[in-house]
């Protein structure tokens, strides 16, 4: 090598003062809810990184929360009031003040409630604050409030909660510490994501695990998985009954789990054409019997019995009675769910479901884990050992978003429980305050509402059989979504899905307000826009708008926004308070319960106002008891913040669990402390109380948790928290269909109910596809949002979109090949629904009959701020304008809901589409397109960003430290090197001060 | 042209990236951007950011794609790749102003922006493409390990760290002394049998990747086949009945 220049004159910084400040607080980026430090410098966000001590992320933060700088710096930021001028959808506002845009609501909303508080009807997205949003809606007396779950999820809770008391994503997750084999169900990645990826780094590299992923797409989590599994989309109820079926006839099962821990041994009435058929025969008391293998019928709450699971038993009536366990096992012995005749429709060869099975079995019966941890049971009887099956599971919306998830998903728990696998060491863990009660209850509020009267209950619950419905005489829905009614009976998170088609139509109520709160329901929070747009601005013959009026809140100039006659702006998660509370979704982990609050961390620089504080200035003008003192002054002067700290929604029982009491110590109870947010923000903005290792596994059945939980205020009462491999709740609503009983759904619902309420795991296809020409639809179509966007509703980020701002159509290789498809053609996706033009993008890792493509990228000219020739709006598109909110007709006419028929949600992952390459000359952009959205009042975005060119820290002068080395989150080298705690990323156990783990 | 050190650093600084466990979620490339905005070669600039070609200086960048093999299967990849900070660095010794520089102290390959012309003849030379241009500033910036993070006594100590690895949710990766046989990453990186990226090239790259485990899909042995315990579903539970019923 030639001697070169050595021109050494700079020495880099190493010690600049990064800034002024550091600010705890909650992201609020996704639902995953990652405790954050925010550096601040000249009140300007300086970075943004992950906090090591908190319960969810323990120092990491994903690529959303990373780019919460660019969230706060977005040229989207709505900036003031707007009130419409132009037509809807047009965009075009004038701005207002405070006064007159609250004085309006106020006005439009009093008069509704004056009149008929249901002609409200209140939808919030992806809203953290349900709990608070959900008893506003009770406390103004509509029963039409719900959320984004409807659209998302519910299908996973409702199956969890009508079957273990608990779910997956918010109420549980794997035992990552313990766990020797996880099978993660379809597309996953958009729930609990950071807590997912830090328990995929520890069993990956604790090398003792296997990882399986089922799910169409090989991508994201699915790429590290040790075992990919492509199925067919909506087909795994097949797969898993498949399994129970290899079980069962191997007799791999864990007897006494089922004995104890479900109510496998409980004894069903066998008397076809009975009222009771189907039923648990019961004591005078009404409990549950169980027989004895000597044939001795006893109450389950028997301690001493040792239930028979098989049998056939003669009750005191003289009618015949089989423990649940037989009715199951005999379902699923059936050859039709045998491998052999499942491979086809899932895909899946029969040789790998088998050996999946046998794997399964093998570590969970020849792996069993013992901890020697001795604990109680709620009966008292002592157990020295805590015994672990160290399978476990977890799903979500890849399950969730079909019309048969409920099933499937209730198909995975029967699963676990045959396996004895739930909150046991190496498991599925619950996290409080789950468990409760299978269903957990209340039931819904508001069969009756009435002018100027709050509800006598949250308006969102569970039914525990048809007199918890919410129809009127002859049948019919109450709510505006249908939810509650005969057609989708537990619809627990409502059908956000189904409102603007239904107030448009009048179907079955006509309501006058529409209010939305961070829902894009005008975009990509709805399936069909282009209809769903139509119903926003279609008009009466007299000019007036079908949906008369229009409230919207968001930060954001969303797409929604151009719909709304008056737009509330929101702040950013980084300028406002906020509580994730043990009342709705807390943050608690398996380890521990947690809740957690966010603090403004900026000044506001406009003239907008957090929601929640607007919902509680709105109570006061509207007289809302609860929010509104007597004389009619404000109850939270103080805003939201106080309504954290004061509120109480039973006696010493509030929004936050930390620091209650006057003094400060209470915990889960206690008196409101003023004090206490200054706590929370001590701590770094969460609470957690974590669990003894006594009360760490078994919580449906474990004393010392039970009575915690009593404590807590999450149970009512002590007891053991039963487990159902047999719902009777389905049964019931499935009686009533066969004309049982003095609720009786309107006929033409009959078939339906029987059909869908068996109170076992059934499997059904897609409902959309009945009548469906299959081969002219050949392929399925799903959607997946890309892990830096996953489950984010602020859907412009000048960081995230270098990463993706366009989205193709991927195809398999061969599928394309054989339609003479090649990478970037554009091509026509066809539903039986619509068409939307798309590229292709070619790959492998795909199950050859199903297309795919990122979710929520596509967007409209002009929404968001971004410039009309942005990709998202070119080259982006969403599937949802081709997905139908509603099945084809009837014979009468009539249109269900695309929904899964127990729970209504949204069934958008059921799509068929036929692909073709489009003409040379439709080549270039996207379609449907809409004309451009006028983005009114926002700043013109900038062509250039230099962000953080005037935040470069000033030198200290302090001499560089040294540095050390860091390794991550691994347990092979947590375990190899002093200094790193396992699982808390880089978190060093040996700082002064800090408790070691 | 400008040297590399004279006497070769005895301490290389570097990351280890472990290809089994990345899932490709972008966690690194962006808070890289966000500490980098403020940081030693601040601003990371963006053009077009809200329009048609959005693009900007980012110093870590995820290439994800498809590896088919007949005998192993497909895997899909996702592999992260910056600066390598190599001890043979073209980079620097291609450098006609001495800008781009290599640490004595650390190995930790930076540039000057005072002294950087905007030749981008050091872009020509990288064999990995890890250097960033920023079109606004006319100067080359580049993976700076976060040199201003890892020594910084402003910071608390478990802060300091490059923002790629403390914020990496999945542990894909590791950051220390690479010319310490002892260190952890060096065992790590022999137990793993990490490796340099395009060797051929001979830039002696500090950085290492750990290359993906062999899946575990079901292996002969690995897990008994199940047995029926009677012929039929009827056969099934009359065993249980005898089973569990006559005793």
């Amino acid at each position: 090598m030639t001697e070169g220049i050595v021109l050494r004159d700079e020495r880099a910084d190493t010690s600049p003062i990064v800034s002024d400040e550091v600010k705890y607080t909650t992201c609020y980026m996704c639902a995953c809810r990652c405790g954050i430090k925010v550096h601040l410098k000249d009140n300007k966000i300086r970075y943004i990184e992950g906090n090591p001590d908190h319960p969810v992320n323990k120092g990491v933060l994903c690529a959303k929360g990373s780019a919460g700088i660019m969230q706060q710096n977005s040229p989207a930021k709505l900036q003031k009031p707007l009130l419409r001028v132009g037509e809807r959808g047009e965009g075009k506002f004038k701005e207002i003040e405070w006064e007159e845009a609250l004085g309006l609501a106020a006005g439009w909303l009093m008069d509704v409630r004056a009149d008929d508080p249901s002609k409200l009807a209140f939808f919030t997205g992806r809203d953290q604050s349900q709990s608070f949003t959900g008893w506003w809606a009770k406390q103004y007396g509509t029963r039409n409030f719900a959320a984004h779950g409807g659209f998302c999820s519910v299908n996973m809770a409702a199956a969890g909660l009508y079957s273990i008391g608990g779910s997956f994503w918010e109420f549980g997750e794997p035992d990552w510490d313990l766990t020797k084999y996880f099978l993660m169900f379809g597309v996953a990645e958009d729930h609990d994501s950071n807590p997912i990826k830090i328990g995929l780094g520890k069993l990956k590299t604790r090398e003792d695990a296997k990882f399986v992923s089922v799910n169409p797409v090989r991508s994201g989590y699915s790429a590290i998985a040790d075992e990919w599994v492509g199925i067919t989309p909506g087909t795994d109820g097949l797969f898993v009954m498949a399994i129970i079926h290899e079980l069962l006839n191997a007799e791999k099962i864990d007897w006494e789990y089922l004995k104890r821990y479900t109510n496998a041994s409980w004894l069903v009435i066998q008397a076809e054409g009975e009222a009771d058929n189907g039923l648990f025969a019961r004591d005078a008391t009404g409990t549950a019997l169980i027989a004895t293998p000597s044939g001795k019928l006893l109450p389950n709450s028997d301690r001493k019995a040792d239930p028979a699971l098989v049998g056939t038993y003669t009750l005191p009536s003289g009618r015949t009675a089989v423990p649940a366990f037989q009715l199951m096992a005999a379902r699923y012995l059936d050859e039709k769910y045998s491998p052999d005749a499942v491979a086809d429709k899932t895909g899946i060869k029969a040789a790998t479901i088998r050996r999946i099975a046998a794997e399964i079995a093998e570590v969970a019966f020849e792996q069993e884990i013992t901890l020697d941890i001795p604990w109680t049971d709620w009966a008292g009887r002592r157990q020295e050992k805590m015994i672990g099956r160290p399978v476990s599971m977890h799903a979500m919306r890849g399950i969730s978003a079909h019309s048969n998830g409920f099933h499937t998903c209730r198909a995975i728990h029967l699963l676990q429980m045959i396996l004895g696998s739930i909150d046991v060491p190496g498991g599925f863990r619950h996290k409080p305050p789950y468990p409760k009660p299978c269903p957990p209850g209340p039931t819904p509020a508001g069969k009756e509402t009435q002018a100027n009267t709050p509800l006598d209950g949250m308006p969102l619950g569970f039914p525990k059989g048809p007199a918890d419905l919410l129809v009127d005489d002859a049948g019919n829905p109450k709510r505006i979504d249908k939810a509650y009614s005969w057609e989708y009976p537990l619809s627990a998170h409502g059908l956000m899905h189904s409102v603007i088609h239904n107030a448009w139509a009048g179907d079955p109520q006509e309501i006058d307000v529409l209010f939305m709160y961070m829902a894009n329901m005008g975009w990509n929070s709805s399936m069909n826009v282009p209809d769903t747009i139509r119903y926003l601005t279609d008009k009466n013959p007299d000019g007036s708008y079908k949906i008369p009026k229009i409230i919207y809140s968001d930060a954001y100039s969303s797409e929604t926004v151009a719909y709304a006659d008056l737009v509330l702006p929101d702040t950013t998660y980084l300028e406002r308070w906020d509580c994730i509370s043990l009342l709705d979704r807390p943050i608690s982990s398996a380890h521990g319960a947690a809740d957690a609050i966010r603090q403004p961390i900026v000044t506001l620089d406009r003239d907008v106002r957090p929601f929640q504080d607007v919902l509680l200035e709105l109570g006061v003008m509207l007289n809302l008891p609860g929010i509104a003192a007597e004389d009619g002054s404000a109850l939270y002067p103080g805003g939201y913040a106080e309504y954290m700290v004061r509120h109480e929604r039973t006696p010493d029982i509030g929004p936050l669990g930390g620091w209650r009491g006057e003094d400060g110590t209470g915990q889960g109870r206690g008196t409101p402390n003023m004090k206490q947010l200054d706590a929370y923000i001590a701590n770094g903005c969460f609470w957690e109380k974590k669990f003894t290792p006594e009360q760490s596994y078994y919580k449906f059945a474990n004393k010392s948790y039970l009575d915690e939980a009593v404590r807590m205020g999450w149970l009512a009462m002590p007891g053991q928290v039963m487990m159902e491999i047999y719902s009777e709740t389905l049964q019931k609503f499935r009686l009533a269909a066969q004309g049982f009983g003095e609720l009786q759904p309107p006929d033409h619902l009959r078939p339906r109910i029987d059909t869908f309420f068996d109170p076992m795991p059934i499997w059904y296809s897609a409902l959309e596809e009945e009548g469906l020409p299959q081969d002219d639809f050949p392929l399925h179509a799903v959607t997946q949002r890309p892990m830096h966007m996953y489950h984010s509703w602020g859907g412009q980020n000048a960081w995230l979109r270098q990463i993706t701002a366009r989205n193709p159509l991927f195809i398999h290789a061969e599928t394309a090949a054989a339609k003479g498809i090649a990478d970037g053609d554009w091509l026509w996706v066809t539903s039986p629904h619509g068409r939307v033009k798309a590229q292709a993008k070619l790959m492998q890792g795909v199950n050859p009959h199903t297309v795919w493509t990122w979710n929520a990228i596509g967007k409209r000219k002009g929404a968001w701020n971004l410039k009309e020739d942005a990709p998202e709006a070119t080259k982006g598109f969403l599937l949802n304008h081709i997905i139908s909110q509603l099945l084809p007709a009837r014979e009468d006419g009539y249109r269900y809901s695309n929904s899964d028929p127990v729970t209504g949600q949204a069934a958008w992952y059921d799509l068929r589409v036929k692909i073709e390459k489009c003409a040379a000359d439709e080549y270039e952009e996207t379609e449907p397109m809409l004309p451009p959205q006028d983005h009114f009042g926002l700043p013109e975005p900038t062509e250039l960003l230099r962000y953080g060119a005037d935040l470069k820290g000033e030198a200290s002068g302090l001499a560089p430290v040294a540095m050390k080395d860091w390794i991550g989150n691994r347990e092979e080298n947590a375990g190899q090197k002093s200094g790193i705690r396992p699982g808390h990323g880089n978190k060093l156990t040996d700082v002064p001060g800090k408790e070691k783990e | 042209m400008t040297s590399l050190p004279k006497n070769p650093p005895k301490k290389k600084l570097g990351l280890v990236i472990d290809l089994d466990i990345c899932v490709g979620c972008h966690a690194c490339a962006v808070n890289c951007k966000e500490w980098n905005s403020g940081g030693h070669s601040a601003p990371m600039t963006d053009t077009e950011p809200y329009g048609a070609d959005p693009t900007g200086v980012w110093f870590n960048r995820i290439h994800s794609f498809e590896v088919e093999n007949e005998e192993t299967g497909g895997r899909t990849v996702h592999f992260p790749k910056s600066c390598l900070h190599c001890d043979d660095a073209p980079c620097v010794t291609v450098c006609p102003t001495g800008a781009s520089y290599k640490r004595e102290e650390d190995g930790i390959v930076l540039v000057n922006a005072d002294h950087c012309i905007g030749c981008k003849l050091c872009s020509w030379a990288c064999p990995y493409g890890a250097r960033e241009y920023d079109e606004d500033a006319g100067v080359m910036k580049k993976c700076t390990l976060c040199v201003d993070k890892i020594y910084n006594p402003n910071l608390p100590e478990e802060s300091r760290v490059p923002a790629c690895v403390s914020t990496c949710p999945v542990g894909a990766r590791s950051f220390g002394d690479l010319g310490d046989p002892e260190s952890d990453v060096s065992k790590l990186v022999a137990k793993r049998g990490g490796y340099d990226l395009m060797p051929e090239q001979e830039c002696k790259p500090t950085n290492k990747y750990l290359p993906p485990r062999p899946k575990k899909i079901g292996r002969e042995g690995q897990a008994p086949e199940l047995v029926p315990v009677a012929d039929s579903s009827a056969g099934v539970i009359a065993r249980w009945v005898d089973k569990f019923l006559s005793a």
